[in-house]
């Protein structure tokens, strides 16, 4: 199946964007993300096929405008949602309680 | 998923409720960010190449079965994914790609850098490898092939890079030096001493 992931041999996207000496994540939160679904992947929630194929289900538009580990943090709460571990309100509910707790600037 | 909630509060809010499910410890995932922050890397890659420079039977089996070959150097595969490695000479440059996302070999190489996993890199290492090449600054001659290698989960290629001339007399720590990440992904050449 193709779809937005499927780059290969695509037009247009323009030169390749390097960066030296470039940190393995760029904010304390892309670790975070990339261990959450990995925590997902090792107690069997989800395999790693489902896992990417989730991935690879963001909306096309929304799939180009966010960065990599938010993919991640997609993929694994579309996951855990599906599977029944946590359920999407039941995240947007956390999700709620924190934003105000942090001063609803969410 | 709306744009106005931002990502760090989101990732927070998963954090607590596996936590407060019991389905994770919050050491546990300290210890998965310190394994893919500090110990995965092309450091253990950059070994890897080394002894194959420098120990021909190394390099037979490297070539052969490279995931025996690696886990026997103690890097153990991190998903469970079989490796190849493609070795680069004059005549044929080998350059690995995931088109569809991201896989890396990070039993070897760690995480990928961001430019990896950017759409220009995935989209044009498929159809102009040579254009890209150029722009990492490798110059490869019109008479040696280019052959591109697409990753994926269960399979990831890592490329050993042809040694430098004139490191018969360096020993493994200063061989180490010149063998880049870049130069395993094969976007690059080692570094000449």
């Amino acid at each position: 199946m193709n779809g937005i992931h499927d780059m290969g041999g695509v037009h247009g996207y323009g030169p390749i964007d390097r960066e030296e000496d470039e940190p393995v994540f760029h904010h304390a939160w892309e670790g975070k993300a990339l261990a959450l679904a990995r925590v997902g992947l090792a107690g069997g929630h989800f395999d790693l096929d489902e896992f990417r194929h989730a991935m690879e289900r963001i909306a096309p538009v929304q799939y180009l405008s966010i960065s990599y580990y938010e993919r991640w943090l997609e993929g694994t709460l579309m996951m855990l949602d599906a599977k029944g571990v946590v359920s999407a309100e039941e995240f947007q509910t956390r999700l709620d309680e924190l934003s105000k707790s942090s001063g609803g600037g969410a | 998923m709306t744009s106005d909630n931002n990502v760090e509060l989101r990732v927070r809010a998963l954090e607590s409720l596996l936590l407060e499910k019991g389905l994770v410890e919050a050491p546990a995932i300290d210890e998965i960010i310190d394994l893919f922050e500090n110990r995965l890397g092309p450091q253990n890659g950059g070994k890897v190449v080394v002894r194959a420079w420098t120990d021909p039977a190394f390099k037979a089996r490297l070539l052969a079965n490279a995931t025996e070959a690696i886990v026997e150097m103690g890097y153990d595969a991190v998903q469970g994914e079989d490796m190849v490695v493609v070795e680069n000479t004059p005549e044929i440059h080998n350059v690995v790609v995931c088109t569809l996302c991201s896989c890396f070999p990070w039993a070897t190489l760690g995480l990928p850098p961001v430019w990896y996993k950017s759409a220009p890199y995935r989209a044009r290492a498929a159809s102009d490898p040579r254009g890209v090449l150029v722009e990492f600054g490798t110059e490869i001659s019109d008479e040696a092939q280019v052959r591109v290698w697409d990753s994926n989960a269960e399979l990831r290629y890592m490329v050993l890079p042809e040694r430098p001339a004139g490191t018969g007399a360096m020993n493994e720590d200063e061989l180490l030096a010149l063998v880049t990440r870049d130069s395993m992904i094969g976007v690059t050449r080692a570094q000449n001493p």
